[in-house]
């Protein structure tokens, strides 16, 4: 028992910059690069951590608290959530409400920062963000709520506890729906490429870049590490909702859930190699895509 | 099988949303050509022990033919004939549309089981795959501007009615279908040459320049 809850916050606070390398890996081989290495995320949370943080005279103690407010955010989001099918650390009926919210928390402390620089520049981009992220939770929230209702339970636990697979085996469509619009705001939360792309720091296309560009040193580490840690949250839902981890042995399961990770991170390399950038107004109708997608999923698990 | 039609059912829905997402003129006609091979698998997968096979058969393959391949193929030879790749802005936006086709959606899902029809269902999707169908297509050629997509409108729309027609499949003669299927080709015909000529005269295939009075 002690011994799973240390591996899901050993997972939890350790692998996540890993998927980031792998996705980065798999774009540089689609390109013909050879790419930096997979653990290169680490490499760089170490050389921030080791350098000093220069604050503008204009910021206050609101753009100090916010990287530091996000990240433990999204840590506390991660207690939350089930991994590799065992009960998550806490879990109490309703904590998906609790685990969207945190995420919005988060969220909400980078845009605060970011407006507390006073840069017309760092606006505009909290402006994105928020206004993109206000179309994304509905999807999110609607997945949620398929998910509860083809398992009849309300935490994360449930939905995606052993409840899971006799409703794949009942309500297939209706969950292979949910999962697609899950993958979409999953790339959208991150600001994946379709939607925003991470590695440009051109400034009229960035969307959450440009939130961070005078955060440094620590800050600018925290900041990079709950973006993996939100990232390896996503994969993990999408992971346990299309993989079945009924698997033999003492850890099947886990090993599983790790292998299906990764491949998660492949699939998110694949697709921002091979789709561009959508424009900034096609964006919102990607995301109300979704949102359409998630609402047929529960008309056809209601009816 | 079961689930396979189900699967079946459900992508129609899903192309009818793209269709209505997509500015993309030829990943439109991509979705409607899919769309209709899907529609003569759902013959093909519809069809029980008391059908008669032959019927189902010709029903399925004259789809397929027709819907799939030679409608898609002239409407992509239009478009390249007219060397137009997108829709302008719609008159009624890529979103809102979307909304107002998903709500469709949801409605003709939840009201279909009330409706009273002269013979059980053969399916529980069937009925409302057609209604959200129809509506899709009555959503396009009322909203958008250029007349290749008003056409690819009404195709959907006969895709719809042709849903509902799988209900009869036993009582409608293979003369009945075959003459349906061949007004679907006539039609597109007629409105390729009509295309043609709104192409000519004013040099675009936006249909509002229609509607401006000139002496």
């Amino acid at each position: 028992m002690i011994l799973r809850a240390l591996f899901q916050i050993g997972i939890l606070l350790l692998l996540p910059p890993l998927l980031l390398g792998v996705v980065n890996r798999v774009k540089a081989i689609v390109a013909g690069r050879r790419g930096p290495p997979l653990l290169q995320g680490y490499y760089d949370l170490a050389k921030l951590l080791r350098k000093g943080s220069v604050y503008s005279r204009t910021t206050t103690w609101v753009f100090r608290a916010g990287p530091v407010v996000g990240l433990a955010a999204v840590a506390t989001a991660g207690t939350m959530l089930p991994v590799a099918g065992q009960p998550a650390i806490f879990s109490f009926s309703g904590d998906f409400v609790l685990f969207a919210y945190l995420l919005a928390l988060a969220r909400f402390a980078t845009a605060l920062a970011a407006l507390d620089t006073g840069s017309s520049f760092e606006g505009m981009g909290a402006a994105r963000e928020v206004s993109f992220a206000s179309m994304a939770e509905p999807a999110l929230f609607l997945c949620l709520v398929v998910l509860a209702r083809a398992t009849g339970s309300l935490s994360l636990s449930g939905m995606l506890g052993p409840g899971l697979a006799p409703a794949w085996s009942g309500a297939a469509p209706a969950l292979l729906l949910s999962a697609i619009a899950l993958f979409v705001v999953a790339l959208a939360e991150n600001s994946r490429i379709p939607v925003d792309d991470p590695s440009t720091h051109l400034e009229l296309t960035m969307i959450h870049e440009v939130m961070v560009l005078d955060h440094s040193g620590p800050d600018l580490a925290f900041i990079l590490y709950g973006a993996s840690i939100k990232f390896f949250l996503f994969g993990a839902l999408f992971v346990r909702l299309v993989l079945d981890l009924r698997v033999q042995g003492i850890w099947g399961a886990e090993a599983a859930f790790v292998a299906g990770l990764v491949g998660f991170a492949v699939l998110v390399g694949l697709v921002e190699s091979f789709m561009a950038r959508l424009r900034l107004n096609r964006v919102p109708q990607m995301l109300v895509g979704a949102s359409v997608l998630s609402v047929f999923a529960l008309v056809l698990l209601l009816r | 099988m079961r689930s396979l039609a189900d699967m079946a059912f459900i992508l129609v829905v899903v192309l009818d949303l793209f269709v209505l997402a997509s500015s993309r003129l030829g990943a439109a006609i991509r979705a409607v050509a899919l769309q209709g091979a899907l529609l003569s698998l759902l013959a093909l997968l519809l069809a029980s022990s008391g059908h008669n096979m032959g019927h189902v058969l010709i029903v399925a393959g004259g789809a397929f033919a027709i819907k799939a391949v030679l409608i898609p193929w002239l409407m992509f030879r239009a478009i390249r004939e007219m060397a137009i790749r997108r829709e302008m802005e719609p008159l009624v936006g890529y979103v809102p549309s979307m909304i107002l086709g998903g709500v469709g959606v949801v409605l003709a899902f939840a009201f279909s089981r009330g409706l009273p029809l002269p013979m059980p269902e053969m399916h529980t999707f069937l009925v409302p795959t057609a209604l959200a169908t129809v509506w899709t297509g009555l959503l396009l050629v009322v909203s958008r501007r250029k007349a290749v997509t008003q056409v690819l409108g009404f195709l959907v729309l006969e895709n719809g009615v042709f849903v509902f027609g799988l209900l009869l499949t036993d009582f409608m003669p293979v003369m009945v279908e075959a003459g349906v299927l061949l007004d679907l080709l006539a039609a597109v015909f007629v409105m390729g040459i009509v295309m043609f000529q709104i192409n000519r005269e004013f040099s675009s295939l936006d249909t509002d320049a229609m509607s401006s009075l000139k002496d």
